[in-house]
Parts: C-alpha cells; structure tokens; sequence
C-alpha cells in the first residue's frame, strides 16, 4: 500500500496536478528562461533539486517548528538550497548560469516549492514529501521543456542547439521575445485545457456554434 | 546614466512584467478589477522602494564588508518577509484607512518575485543609494502601469464570448502577450 501511494504522489504532479499548466505556479522561470530546451532543462532540474531538497528538510523539521514562523523559516531552507544551485551552476555550467541570470535566485520565491512545502510536505513523512516533490519537479521540467522546445524551433529553427531547416527559414523572432512566452504558454494551456476536457466535446461545441 | 533615463527605462521601456516576467502571480492572480489592481500596485510599489533602500544599505555595509555575499539570496529573503510584516503592522497601526485597501494584498507581496528582482538587480548591476531607489520606484510605477492596464482589459472580457479551452488564465496570458507587443514598441526610446 505504502509504496502504491508513493508511486501516486509521485505520478499526480506530471499530468493531473500539473504545476504550471494546472495550477498555474511559478509562472516567472516559465515564462523568462524558455528560450531553449537547454534553458528550460537547467531551470527545471535546478528548481526540481531545491524542491527535494526544501520538501525532505521541511517534513524533517516540521515538529521543531514553530508554526507561527514556519513561513520565514522555510523560506530560509529554500533560499539556502538555492545559494547552493546558483554556486553549482556557476561552478560547472558557466553558460548554462549566464544565460539563466537572476532567474537562478528567484528559485526562492517560486510559488511551486513554498506551496508543496506548505500543502504536502509538513503533512506527510519524508518518503511521501520527496515523492511528491520529484514528481512536481519533473512535471514543472517537463512543462519548460515543452515550452522551450516550441519557442526553440518556431523563434530560432533549432532543436537543442542544433539547426532544423535549412537557409530558407525566417525564425519567427517573437517567439523568443517576451511576447512570443506568453502567446505560446497562453495557447499551450488552452491545448492542455482542450485535451483534458477530452477533445470530442470541444469540437461537438464548435461544430453546433458553426451551424448557429 | 541619468535619473530620468533610469525611472523611464524601469517602467516602461524594460516593464518588470512584460520584459523580465517578475511578478506574474499578482499579474494574473489581482487583475480582475482595477481598484484591486490600483491597490495592489501602489503596496508593490510601497514595498519595493522599501526593500531597495534596506536591501541595498545590507549589500553595501554589511555582505561586502564582511565578505559574505554568498548570503545575498538568504539575508535578501528574511529582509523582505520581515519587511512586509513590519509594513503590514505600521500601516495597521498609523492608518486604518489605508490598511483596508492595501491590508489583504500585504502578505502576498512576500513572494513577489518582483521585490527580489528590484534588490538582486540593483546588486548585479552595482547602482549607487540613489540610483536604487529611483530604479526601486520606477519598477513600482512600471508594475502598477501593466497590472491596472491588465485589469481594464480583464473587465472588457468579462462579457467577451471566450471559446471554453482559453478560458482562465489561457486567455490572460495571451493577452499579456499582445501587451508585450505593443510595450515593445517603447523599446527604442531608451538604449540599453
């Protein structure tokens, strides 16, 4: 049974609870670093480690607590856990942490990982926690991923860096301009809204509105 | 670079929201009405100039001095919380009136990722006290700007027939995107 649970928490944060497409957190990474794939992929493994992290340490020291401080307290947990993402990525990915910028340090305030703490960790053990915790994190990766990888190819005609088309490809450049982030996340969500719904009785509802 | 340039390019040319995506929670999340968004703009704008003064005596005075600015990120985000809390209690206590506008948005503005950015730019790009704090404010008024902006249109669509799939926060992002587009437009003013 245990284990059963924990193979739940940990597959919920992939589709049904998605993080960015369902509810809608953390919005800034999303919508500032996916440039690229390599981008999107950095800023989630980096936020998905100071999410096990900050959840593992947060159950840990949930009866130490005081709760009217726990705010406060966690925060200092995950800015900790940040510092040392930030010293990593600048230690060993000097590119990858140059074009990520501030959005590194503003892992802190990520909603995502003050809300898991918050909504699961300090109410479950450790185990459940870092369950819960890598599966929002690969949910959060892969919804940057997915972001990336169309900005990516529509705004640079790439794929991980590496060219897709030939001369003849005019990058459409909005895409990699702020206003291309939010377009592309704003129809990227009504997609996920559309295929969710289950995508029959979306175009049963086009169709009757075609014909009214 | 001057002062004017500094408030200009802070609030309008690179919108904190529309150009470096900081403070997208309250963008999407206090848009639906303009007084609400008003008021939530004023409290950013209140609480950024705060934090750039403070955050930015700390850096100066006590990280570099002591050679410790590995700490930025921590001592910057106990900084900020307490900081709110204390603001919560002092507008509390001085004027009710003014507590029942802004007293809800208060302990939102904690992660406000736009408070951070203010305290992490400035550090990043070495401003002196003066030049913080006006790049504190214009951050502010350029926040303020995008979210009541954002607001206008939010009250239009309320009676704007939205296909089900867009509906919620689909079709506020995009058209915080045709925002962008058209805030892309200032981008010539001002070089750098």
């Amino acid at each position: 049974m245990a284990t059963r649970s924990i193979t739940y928490e940990f597959a919920k944060g992939l589709i049904k609870n998605n993080p960015v497409f369902v509810q809608v957190l953390g919005m800034c990474p999303v919508l500032a670093v996916t440039t690229s794939v390599v981008n999107g992929l950095g800023m989630g493994m980096a936020t998905s480690f100071v999410l096990v992290s900050a959840a593992l340490i947060g159950s840990l020291i949930k009866p130490l607590v005081p709760s009217e401080v726990r705010i406060p307290v966690y925060a200092v947990v995950i800015a900790t856990f940040v510092t040392i993402a930030d010293l990593v990525l600048r230690a060993f990915f000097p590119p990858l942490s140059a074009s990520l910028g501030p959005y590194v340090p503003l892992i802190v305030v990520n909603c995502v990982i003050m809300g898991r703490i918050e909504a699961f960790a300090t109410r479950n053990g450790p185990g459940p926690a870092v369950s819960d915790a890598l599966g929002m994190g690969a949910g959060f990766t892969a919804a940057l991923m997915v972001l990336g990888a169309v900005r990516e190819v529509l705004g640079s005609g790439a794929f991980f860096g590496i060219e897709l088309f030939g001369e003849g490809f005019t990058p459409l450049l909005v895409m990699i301009l702020p206003a291309g982030a939010f377009l592309t996340l704003g129809v990227l969500m009504a997609i996920f809204n559309a295929l969710k719904e289950g995508s029959h009785t979306v175009l049963i509802k086009a169709e009757s509105k075609a014909e009214a | 670079m001057s002062l004017v340039v500094l408030i200009i390019s802070a609030a309008i040319v690179n919108n904190f929201v529309l150009t470096y995506f900081v403070g997208i929670c309250p963008f999407i999340g206090v848009s639906k009405k303009i007084d609400a968004a008003l008021s939530m703009g004023i409290a950013v704008t209140f609480v950024m100039t705060i934090t750039a003064i403070v955050t930015w005596i700390i850096n100066r005075f006590i990280l570099i001095q002591l050679g410790l600015p590995f700490l930025e990120y921590v001592s910057y985000i106990v900084v900020i919380a307490s900081l709110v809390q204390f603001v919560e209690m002092f507008i509390r206590k001085t004027s009710p009136a003014l507590y029942k506008t802004l007293g809800i948005f208060l302990p939102l503005i904690t992660t406000n990722c736009a408070i951070l950015f203010v305290a992490l730019l400035h550090t990043m790009r070495g401003y002196g006290f003066i030049e913080s704090v006006v790049f504190g404010i214009g951050a502010g008024v350029g926040f303020t700007l995008a979210i009541v902006i954002m607001a206008g249109i939010r009250e239009q669509l309320e009676t704007a027939d939205i296909p089900k799939p867009f509906q919620g926060a689909a079709i506020t992002l995009i058209v915080a995107g045709i925002l962008a587009l058209a805030f892309m437009g200032f981008s010539g003013l001002v070089a750098a």
